[in-house]
């Protein structure tokens, strides 16, 4: 018993120490995120205008929602969006295989593609909001001089190609075109950035040898790309492709804020564009909440699919 | 590639292969950078010349006009509303946030990575549970408490007194006229930066990385008599530089874009941060017909600088951060 002693009130010390360390970061963790995730569960059994007192109305909030035609425009636009996900990474992919040669100069554009995603922010959106300008903007400029080129010859001839050099989107101001041209923005945005960092550190991990032997058995690059290469970074072509999901449920508030306020007609309001509406617009906390939990619902569900299937990956990756 | 072959490879003829993958390589980058281009040009045009098209003055004329360059955007967007404030509040907030998430999460990874006690474990895993929580969720009840603090406390301190100063609720100038918002809540540099100083992704990023250093340093420090504080400051931080620089450097760039939290608690300009300034900016100048583009390009570089410098800084620690991440799924 007596050697026991000083064991105890070391371990005891070690204890406190440990907590000591953990208390700062345990406490904003507390306040921060802990409880508001019980708070806006709780919150989306209410209805709250942030004046009068909190009213409990059960379910009734995702009662509505279910039934809220407008939210599941906005559940249609954002994923609309996110078909620019799988593009995306077939972009990055391609130009990860490129850039994964050994010649000189990579470097250098391996951080031109990566300048997009470093300044992204409300400078990037901007200066999309000025290329897509209908009247003045580049893109249009662009567009009527490549049909300027096109249309030349068949002029000549006497063909009529009026109907195609009418084709000049007015882009965010347009409900047909504001999604595609967000798309364009988001791809010029991504294809270059993260993803294509990861799979150029994928690419790295595979071992040299087998391309080498394939090369002697006569395979083509074709043939290489898909027998070797894509089976090999399917680990990562899958958890991009998961993170890339889920960041898609929740992403296009800020380029809705800051480009377009959510329309035309409400074609570019997105469930994250909405709850901000709810909540910081109209003050309807309750439902706000009971969006913000249906999304969640969601990313929880994406989540769980994500650590059953790379759980499987593991084993042969 | 052997030192003996070298000669010949030099004078091998250049592959085709290679020729097109240069060519596309080319084109490519110049697509992706021409909208900076274009971001350059804009800023430093004078306004007459935003409106004129390709076909009016042939080629160059269009991607260079006239009067070019023109410093004359720059200092029009910075004097027509609280640039430089803005400018302030953003290194202050993002400063402090960096700061602040880089020493509380190294602790705490500390004590999940090296300390014993009862609990541990399942903390931490309630940490990487939280990981994957839209932040709409936690948002709105972190706005409400912002919003209800200042009356909280203030409550709280004529509860305690019996008096009610109103210290919490009420505005604080400083040097003469300078607006410093409030001490909490809405339009307050504390609403700016606690709620961002604290994330579970940093303790985890830290708490991998210390896991990852070998512990014989710290024994020995331990029989040299060190104590724990001083494992964690004189042997934990100084191995650990690369990994605090990789999430300072994220930190401190999500920082710097940060936009929807800082929308929605400030409300007057001289406390409010770049993003948002510049988003009020755009309301002012971008009516539908006479959006003044110059300035807003002019405002969009002002933005970015700083997020190109810090990315050439700590380009390094930035690139082995994205890969990290990836090794975390």
């Amino acid at each position: 018993m007596k050697d026991k002693k000083p064991i105890a009130t070391w371990r005891r010390r070690a204890a406190l120490a440990g907590y000591l360390f953990i208390l700062p970061n345990v406490l904003g963790f507390l306040i921060f995120t802990s409880l508001p995730v019980l708070a806006s569960l709780l919150l989306s059994l209410c209805k709250w205008d942030l004046l009068s007192d909190p009213e409990w109305v059960g379910l009734k909030n995702f009662g509505v929602l279910i039934r809220d035609t407008d939210f599941w425009k906005y559940v249609g636009n954002t994923l609309f969006l996110m078909m620019a996900i799988p593009v995306s990474i077939i972009l990055s992919l391609f130009l990860a295989v490129v850039l994964n040669q050994k010649l000189r100069g990579m470097v250098l554009f391996r951080a031109l593609f990566f300048l997009p995603s470093i300044t992204a922010g409300i400078g990037t959106m901007l200066l999309w909001m000025w290329l897509l300008n209908p009247e003045f903007g580049v893109i249009n400029e662009v567009l009527r001089n490549i049909y300027e080129v096109l249309a030349w010859l068949p002029e000549k001839v006497g063909w009529q190609w009026a109907a195609w050099k009418d084709i000049h989107p007015r882009w965010l101001g347009d409900q047909n075109w504001s999604k595609p041209a967000l798309i364009m923005m988001g791809l010029w945005g991504s294809m270059g950035g993260m993803n294509m960092i990861l799979y150029l550190a994928a690419l790295q991990g595979v071992p040299p040898e087998l391309y080498e032997a394939a090369k002697m058995d006569g395979a083509g690059a074709w043939q290489r790309f898909w027998k070797i290469t894509w089976p090999m970074v399917s680990p990562t072509t899958f958890f991009i492709f998961v993170m890339g999901i889920i960041g898609g449920f929740q992403a296009g508030f800020q380029s809705a804020h800051i480009m377009t306020n959510g329309g035309p007609a409400g074609s570019t309001t997105t469930i994250s564009y909405y709850i901000y509406n709810n909540a910081y617009q109209w003050f309807k906390m309750g439902y706000a909440a009971s969006i913000a939990w249906f999304l969640f619902l969601i990313v929880l569900a994406l989540t769980l699919f994500n650590w059953r299937v790379s759980q499987k990956l593991v084993h042969y990756g | 590639m052997d030192k003996s072959l070298k000669h010949l490879r030099q004078r091998s003829p250049v592959r085709l292969s290679t020729v097109v993958t240069y060519v596309f390589l080319t084109a490519l980058a110049v697509t992706m950078v021409f909208p900076f281009v274009w971001m350059l040009r804009t800023a430093f045009i004078s306004p007459e010349h935003v409106s004129v098209s390709m076909d009016k003055v042939g080629f160059w004329r269009w991607l260079v006009p006239p009067s070019f360059p023109e410093g004359k955007n720059f200092v029009e967007a910075v004097e027509s509303v609280s640039f430089g404030r803005a400018y302030i509040n953003t290194i202050i907030v993002a400063g402090c946030v960096t700061l602040g998430q880089v020493f509380t999460s190294s602790l705490a990874a500390f004590a999940f990575a090296r300390l014993k006690f009862p609990g541990r474990d399942k903390l931490f895993m309630a940490y990487l549970a939280t990981m994957m929580i839209p932040g709409s969720v936690t948002m709105i009840p972190v706005f409400i408490l912002t919003t209800k603090m200042p009356l909280y406390l203030d409550a709280a301190i004529a509860w305690l007194t019996g008096s009610n100063p109103a210290i919490f609720s009420q505005s604080y100038y400083m040097f003469h006229n300078t607006y410093m918002g409030r001490p909490v809540g809405p339009d307050s540099y504390f609403a700016l930066i606690a709620p961002a100083m604290f994330t579970a992704y940093g303790t985890f990023l830290l708490r991998q990385f210390f896991m990852s250093i070998e512990k014989d340093y710290e024994e020995a420090a331990r029989i040299d008599g060190a104590s724990t504080w001083g494992i964690y400051w004189r042997i934990m931080m100084p191995l650990s530089r690369p990994a605090l620089a990789t999430l300072a450097i994220f930190t401190f760039m999500g920082s710097w874009r940060a936009y929807l939290w800082p929308l929605i608690v400030t409300y007057t300009e001289e406390i409010m941060t770049l993003p948002i300034l510049i988003r009020s900016f755009q309301s002012t100048h971008g009516g539908a017909v006479t959006t003044k583009w110059t300035l807003m390009m002019a405002a969009s570089i002002l933005h970015i600088i700083p997020l190109l410098v810090a990315f050439v800084i700590g380009q390094k620690y930035f690139i082995r951060g994205v890969r990290i991440g990836g090794i975390k799924g």
